[in-house]
């Protein structure tokens, strides 16, 4: 063969590759970045605005933890092609399995509730009332969900994650410095010396990183997108480039607060976008934008986590390729969910931070015990076969599950007592 | 009444259906099951002492 037919025979190769992931892609990249949900978002900005660009390379460490806890997901659905949920029921019993279904449903329920404040927050800037917010919300994501197809749920669930690279030209905008950002960013440091704020804000990172709603939805996402065992090797791809994205939207938005906030408190995402609107209104907006973008994939994931795991165990029909008629149970479920926590930041005196605070404790008793399922659930050679862990997977992620199991704890029992670190 | 008759037929019929692990039960498995059970019931302790000491 002379050379031009090596390359054509190459490029088609490459290209037949490239057509496949574009088939196989979503999962992966919409449970990676909507990781970035209102909470994850607030989490980064105050990073930023406390520490500048001094914990950018912390955050790049976070991109294989993301990815070797969510990829063991991917083989167990497309292997078992069940969800989580219905997976831990099966395997460990009904104990553990009702234990974290009830869990998942507080939790996820706690979580939404805070992607509908930072939602309300954001559009608040814009002067859009809360309740117009919240019914927007409703009617949007029930909308995107009522089309009758997983295909087009999961393209405009990709079309909203496209809007959370807001924070990209938002960071070039701000006109950093950098040889700053390789400078104080990429040498691992800990600035101001090891104290209990540094440690509480590293552990807040771990904790919007990794939340237990994430292993059940991409693993349900999985199922229902149908991927079978031949595709892990794309479904991984997924997932493997979904946490860069999720770690680079991160980055991005601790450079902007770490620019034009840095020693500025920041309490909430909503605070950093109405301070930038002071220093630069179209950044200002940006944020605001992006905030309101991840609440919205937020909801949209979480909502459906707690649905699929429902549908998984009471046998109903559960999957967006489903009309309301043929599975109106997972449809209801689904706007139940959504509906009872759109209407708790209308409340007057509704307690926001006690719910922030009570969404942190509750994730700590389910992730540990979700990751730990997911680790045995990957050891069960009768099931997973030739995909279950190998050793050097156990080891890795067993290290990583075990670190963020102490890490989380702490991370729940300074939400309880905020005192007992100081 | 009707609804909550069905509903709680249909815990029975779950509780049924997954009565047996069907997970190997290896040391491995039970030992980090029971630690599981020690973890959380800690924590459950730690919740409820707030909750006490709150109230």
């Amino acid at each position: 063969m002379d050379f031009f037919s090596i390359l054509y025979y190459r490029f088609k190769k490459v290209w037949k590759s490239i057509r496949l992931y574009l088939v196989i892609a979503g999962p992966g990249l919409v449970v990676m970045i909507a990781d970035n949900d209102a909470g994850g978002i607030t989490t980064y900005a105050a990073t930023g605005a406390k520490y500048g660009y001094h914990l950018i390379w912390f955050l790049l460490l976070l991109i294989p933890v993301a990815y070797y806890v969510q990829e063991m997901t991917v083989r167990l659905g497309a292997v078992t092609k069940r969800g989580h949920a219905e997976a831990i029921f099966e395997s460990f019993g009904a104990f553990w399995g009702w234990f974290s279904l009830i869990d998942l449903m507080f939790v996820d329920w706690l979580t939404l509730v805070t992607e509908f404040v930072g939602m309300t927050a954001a559009l608040s800037i814009f002067g859009v009332p809360a309740w117009l917010t919240v019914i927007l919300v409703v009617l949007l994501m029930s909308m995107i969900v009522l089309n009758g197809r997983y295909w087009t749920w999961e393209k405009i669930a990709l079309g909203f994650c496209l809007l959370n690279l807001i924070y990209i030209p938002a960071a070039f905008m701000v006109n950093p410095s950098i040889s700053s950002i390789l400078g104080q960013g990429l040498i691992p440091n800990l600035p101001g010396g090891f104290n209990n704020e540094l440690f509480f804000l590293l552990m807040a990172n771990i904790g919007t990183t990794i939340a237990p709603w994430m292993l059940f939805f991409q693993q349900s996402s999985v199922v229902d997108k149908g991927l079978q065992e031949k595709d892990i090797k794309m479904g991984k791809l997924d997932t493997f480039i979904g946490s860069i994205i999720t770690v680079a939207v991160a980055i991005f938005i601790v450079i902007v607060t770490g620019t034009l906030l840095n020693g500025a408190p920041i309490d909430d995402a909503a605070t950093a976008a109405r301070m930038l609107m002071k220093t630069n209104h179209y950044i200002g907006a940006l944020m605001a934008i992006g905030l309101f973008d991840a609440g919205l994939l937020g909801a949209i994931c979480i909502s459906l986590a707690s649905s699929w795991a429902f549908g998984e165990i009471f046998g109903w029909a559960h999957s967006l390729n489903t009309k309301v008629k043929e599975a109106p149970w997972f449809y209801i479920s689904f706007f139940i969910t959504l509906a009872t926590a759109g209407v708790v930041p209308l409340i007057p005196g509704a307690p926001l931070v006690l719910i922030t605070l009570f969404v942190q404790v509750v994730a700590v008793t389910l992730l540990p015990a979700a990751l730990v399922f997911l680790i045995l659930l990957l050891n069960d050679k009768k099931t997973m076969g030739e995909y279950a862990n190998t050793p050097l997977q156990n080891i890795v992620s067993t290290l990583i599950v075990v670190m963020i199991i102490i890490l989380s704890t702490l991370y729940g029992i300074s939400a309880l007592f905020p005192n007992l670190f100081k | 009444m009707r609804m909550l008759k069905q509903f709680i037929r249909k815990i029975r019929e779950i509780n049924q259906r997954y009565a047996k692990p069907k997970i190997e039960m290896s040391k491995g498995v039970s030992f980090s099951l029971a630690v599981l059970r020690v973890y959380l019931f800690v924590l459950v302790l730690l919740m409820i002492y707030k909750f006490i000491t709150v109230l």
